[in-house]
């Protein structure tokens, strides 16, 4: 099964949490993760943000939980970065 | 609960402590004032009995106490309720379980909590010569104006309390307070003479 390596997303988040407690909270998910958040635009009430997060383990559905848990709405996956593993039937031929 | 989602959520509560700060020292000038006021009529009417005395600062401190814990509670409830429902509206999303949601919730109740206990602590804290007075501890004044003088720290401690928040002398503050407490006894004294 493929594994992620790197996914960056498009989210629309509240001023709090801030980028810097957004992304802590996105990396405490997995050892090793790095997290960066680059803020795209501020609203009165809202800013979008892309998060590009790469390393340790990427369950998106976890990412995803944390993203809706922090109150912020994912939007789009912008950009993705997978490393496939080779299947039985690819050992096979 | 997680620490981590525990850890978040008090992030969103932390955000409500210049509400708290302010509810405190506003209703603690409410049950100092009120003590006062009290106090002093009771030693003015003289011949009071402590024990009725008691009965009734005890009622007037609950009275604040359910008060502010019911109006902050009220108020702030309908505030959040507000700002989530216009994030809500700006993310097009339910934030019912996320952390701003529960924080929403859990700030009303915080702030109540302050907003109540604040006057209460201070009224029973002013209490306290009667409650030495009814055990037979003998006291060197009258234990209502050895009541009313604590009122009269306290005020000037919230003055101090607020020359932190402001950055300002402390003494300056804390004096400024006292002045209001001696203004609101010299009212009160004018009145009942």
């Amino acid at each position: 099964m493929a594994t992620i390596q790197k996914i960056t997303l498009d989210v629309l988040k509240p001023h709090r949490p801030n980028a810097l407690e957004f992304a802590a909270a996105v990396a405490d998910l997995s050892q090793g993760m790095r997290v960066q958040v680059i803020v795209d635009a501020v609203d009165e009430k809202t800013e979008s943000i892309l998060l590009v997060i790469e390393g340790g383990e990427i369950d998106f559905d976890a990412i995803s939980q944390r993203i809706s848990e922090m109150g912020a709405t994912l939007h789009s996956i912008d950009a993705v970065e997978v490393l496939g593993e080779q299947s039985d039937a690819g050992n096979a031929s | 609960m997680q620490s981590g989602e525990l850890h978040r959520l008090l992030l969103h509560v932390q955000g409500a402590r210049g509400i708290a700060r302010r509810y405190f020292i506003t209703n603690g000038f409410d049950g100092a004032l009120t003590m006062l006021g009290l106090m002093i009529g009771f030693f003015l009417s003289e011949h009071v009995d402590v024990s009725v005395a008691i009965k009734a600062c005890l009622g007037a401190a609950v009275a604040l106490c359910m008060s502010g814990l019911s109006s902050a509670y009220l108020s702030e409830s309908a505030e959040r309720k507000k700002e989530l429902h216009e994030l809500e509206q700006a993310l097009i999303a339910d934030l019912g379980n996320s952390d701003v949601g529960r924080a929403s919730r859990l700030v009303p109740v915080v702030v109540a909590l302050v907003n109540g206990m604040s006057p209460l602590l201070i009224s029973l804290t002013i209490m306290t010569p009667l409650w030495m007075a009814q055990q037979g501890i003998a006291l060197p004044l009258s234990p209502f104006l050895l009541a009313s003088l604590i009122a009269l720290l306290l005020m000037f401690l919230l003055g101090v309390l607020l020359a932190r928040l402001s950055r300002e002398f402390w003494l300056w503050s804390g004096l400024r307070a006292l002045a209001i407490a001696a203004g609101t006894a010299l009212i009160i004294i004018v009145i009942s003479v």
